[in-house]
């Protein structure tokens, strides 16, 4: 092949790579652009717990109406911890303020930073379901052998339309003192 | 070394002819695109025996409900690598192997444009492949979470093994080299054409190959960046996809498949493209609709970008998601229907002969539209719900998978290996070959169709005993099938031995010379085409747009 085709390829190829390259960069791009693509109002992502806190408001309480809250409780693989809820299921009035506690306890002779993340069935209930004070809302140092309860304050809104009966929050606590944590 | 010592360093008197050099050293330093292609193809058609090994290894556990055979952890194994080789080992190679020895000869070129990349490119794959291959000997054996490699599950110490890491870096490894092949190609084409041939004026295998290579540069480094977000996850405590740290598992998915449906389509455009190079010369007539060819081409590769979540339709996308990625799905149906039509219209009163590639194409035709009609049922979001999943899907991409891509790189190889090697395969073996495959294909996959639809799931070992009687005759299916490819193996061997003895002549097939330019070259091929670039280019292929 003649100088001037050389040329023209390596130019060529050099232009590719250069795509390449930043595709890859884009495929890190879609990261932050995922979080903000979730924010649009159509969406029904299932928001971050530090992103939900409300404050208190007083709501007219609908009396007519019952819903279920199932109330589950995971430990992440080997998150070494007893972790349960002191009631399994709760029948609430939409607009009314309830409080139900949690209790952890480190079974390990080490401190352990640990964080609960909830998960609603169906998932587009989270934007109904209003918590006031969460232990999911940051993470939890747990002492060597303590053992905290843990409150949960919420009120269900009472727009929450007429299908939903019954809801199930679940909440996994995962080990993360080995992790960097973005807070 | 010799030989790219000799054409760079001498290159103002490289009118002298020089042959291969000798040895097995040729091999491994050759910068000939003939060989760069025999080497990706050989490479290809060994990888998808060892693809099918596992085939063969799930098929035979899912004989019978109950555990038989294998272990489920190396079952999953088996699963994910069964893909894994397929995808990466066998067809994207194998596609690659055809364009190297295709796109120079078919665009009147001497070589590809970055020959040196192109050696390169080889040794990466294969050094990707042997790294994959490496963890089925490691402790926790090898990666079994499924290729589409999903956290949490991928990363999850019990599924992990110490096989993670060097899965992700043979993925580095083989998404450079076809980042580099996809280089070459696009260079190869944009700047060693013919002088005389316009882009409207090339060959269809040459178009799907180049729109092909641009969808490889775009989304193979997204790949490459998701794996790499899973190893820090896993290793330096990032959190991409780490609920605990603020990240998002379906995150991932979405990475993955904006990834995985271009990928899809890097398997099935090239087949597209010989599909329409192989039907118009046994039709004996040009290629239906040219121009439409390769806009249905382009718009494919468009639409592959924006349809990626009809993959995780039940992930809890919000509606307006669903209703969008259904209705841009069904969209592509459009584009594929107008090829299918093409080449159904190519076929249209022509004096049509049934050799062993034509017969490949037409199973082609009708198999893939088969697939093509299972994806359209998929499509529809809430149908989805109850198919996702399950052996449906699995008989839905095997559809398109293996009585397409696969058919199709058969029928390649008989179509061309006459040309490439001077001598004939043995037309008895080849019908046969094709008979067997066409019927055992359907017996494999058809049966997974109504499995799924009963509600199976796909990825597992053992089964409820309702799903006893099709899994058996899928099972059946896929041994005939298996052991019925190494007639495919015999004939190569045969032929590159010298096959049936019969001489064959420069165009092998009736009139192909009007096709395409290759059939103007002497049987068998020089070591050297092209070095004079042609000053007429046929253009019966394109007479429908002239």
């Amino acid at each position: 092949m003649n100088d001037s085709v050389g040329k023209k390829n390596l130019k060529l190829a050099r232009m590719l790579l250069l795509i390449a390259v930043a595709m890859f960069g884009f495929g890190y791009a879609l990261v932050p652009l995922y979080d903000v693509l979730c924010e649009w109002k159509w969406i029904e992502r299932d928001r971050p717990d530090d992103i939900k806190k409300v404050p208190e408001v007083a709501y007219k309480v609908d009396m007519n109406r019952e819903v279920s809250v199932e109330f589950m409780t995971i430990l992440n693989e080997s998150t070494p911890m007893e972790f349960h809820a002191e009631k399994k299921q709760l029948n609430v009035h939409p607009g009314q303020y309830y409080t139900v506690n949690f209790y952890a306890e480190n079974k390990t002779d080490k401190e352990i930073q640990a964080r609960a993340i909830a998960s609603f069935t169906p998932a587009v209930i989270s934007r109904y379901f209003e918590k006031i004070e969460c232990f999911c809302f940051s993470e939890q140092t747990f002492k060597p052998r303590e053992a905290k309860t843990l409150p949960m304050r919420f009120v269900i809104n009472p727009d929450i339309p007429e299908q939903y009966k019954t809801i199930t929050l679940s909440y996994t606590f995962f080990d993360n003192t080995e992790k960097s944590v973005k807070k | 070394m010799s030989a790219v010592v000799d054409e760079h360093d001498h290159h103002a008197d490289d009118h002298h002819d020089h042959g291969p050099a000798k040895g097995l050293l040729r091999w491994i330093t050759t910068t000939n695109h003939k060989d760069i292609g025999t080497l990706y193809l050989l490479f290809a058609l060994a990888m998808f025996f060892v693809g099918g090994a596992m085939a063969m290894v799930i098929r035979a556990e899912l004989f019978e409900p109950g555990l038989q055979f294998v272990d489920p952890a190396f079952f999953n194994s088996m699963t994910t690598m069964h893909a894994l080789v397929m995808v990466f080992g066998a067809v994207m190679p194998a596609f690659v192997g055809l364009a190297n020895w295709q796109i120079p000869l078919m665009i009147g070129a001497a070589d590809m444009a970055l020959p040196r990349m192109n050696n390169m490119s080889f040794w990466m794959l294969v050094a990707g492949v042997l790294l994959l291959a490496s963890t089925l000997f490691m402790e926790g054996g090898a990666p079994n979470g499924g290729w589409t490699l999903y956290p949490p599950l991928v990363l999850q110490p019990i599924t992990v093994g110490k096989a993670l890491p060097f899965a992700i870096f043979s993925v580095h490894l083989l998404g450079i080299s076809s980042i580099m092949g996809a280089i070459n190609i696009i260079a190869t084409i944009f700047n060693m054409r013919a002088p005389s041939m316009k882009l409207m004026d090339m060959p269809l295998f040459v178009w799907t190959w180049l729109i092909t290579a641009f969808l490889l540069i775009a989304v193979m480094p997204v790949f490459a960046g998701a794996v790499t977000m899973l190893l820090t996850d896993k290793f330096f405590h990032t959190s991409f996809f780490n609920a605990a740290g603020g990240g998002d598992p379906v995150l991932y998915e979405h990475i993955f498949w904006f990834f995985g449906h271009p990928e899809v389509y890097i398997m099935i455009l090239p087949t597209f493209g010989v599909a329409s190079t192989i039907i118009p010369v046994f039709a004996r007539k040009p290629l239906f609709g040219y121009a439409s060819m390769v806009w249905a081409t382009g718009s494919i590769a468009f639409l592959s970008f924006i349809v990626w979540a009809h993959h995780m339709f039940t992930v809890g996308l919000p509606l307006a998601g669903e209703l969008y990625f259904m209705y841009a799905t069904m969209i592509i149906a459009v584009p594929t229907g107008v090829k299918v039509f093409n080449w159904t219209a190519t076929m249209w009163k022509g004096a049509m002969t049934f050799e062993t590639p034509m017969l490949f194409s037409i199973a082609f035709v009708v198999l893939f539209t088969m697939g093509g009609f299972t994806g359209l049922m998929m499509s529809i979001a809430p149908s989805d719900f109850q198919y996702h999943d399950t052996y449906f899907i699995v008989a839905h991409f095997h559809y398109t998978l293996v009585p397409a891509s696969v058919f199709i790189l058969m029928a390649a190889g008989y179509f061309w290996l006459p040309k490439w090697t001077g001598h004939m395969y043995n037309e008895k073996i080849g019908q046969l070959h094709f008979w067997i495959s066409v019927v055992s294909v359907n017996v494999l996959f058809f049966p997974q169709h109504f499995l799924g639809l009963a509600g199976m799931p796909r990825r597992i070992p053992d089964y409820a005993v309702q799903f006893a009687d099709w899994n058996m005759i899928s099972s059946v299916g896929g041994f005939i099938f298996g052991v019925s490819q190494l007639l495919f193996l015999y004939i190569v061997i045969d032929t590159i031995r010298g096959g049936t003895g019969e001489k064959v002549s420069d165009e092998v097939w009736e009139d192909a010379a009007k096709h395409s330019l290759e059939w103007t070259l002497p049987s068998p091929l020089p070591y050297h085409t092209w070095t004079t670039p042609p000053t007429v280019v046929p253009t019966e292929h394109v007479l429908d747009s002239h």
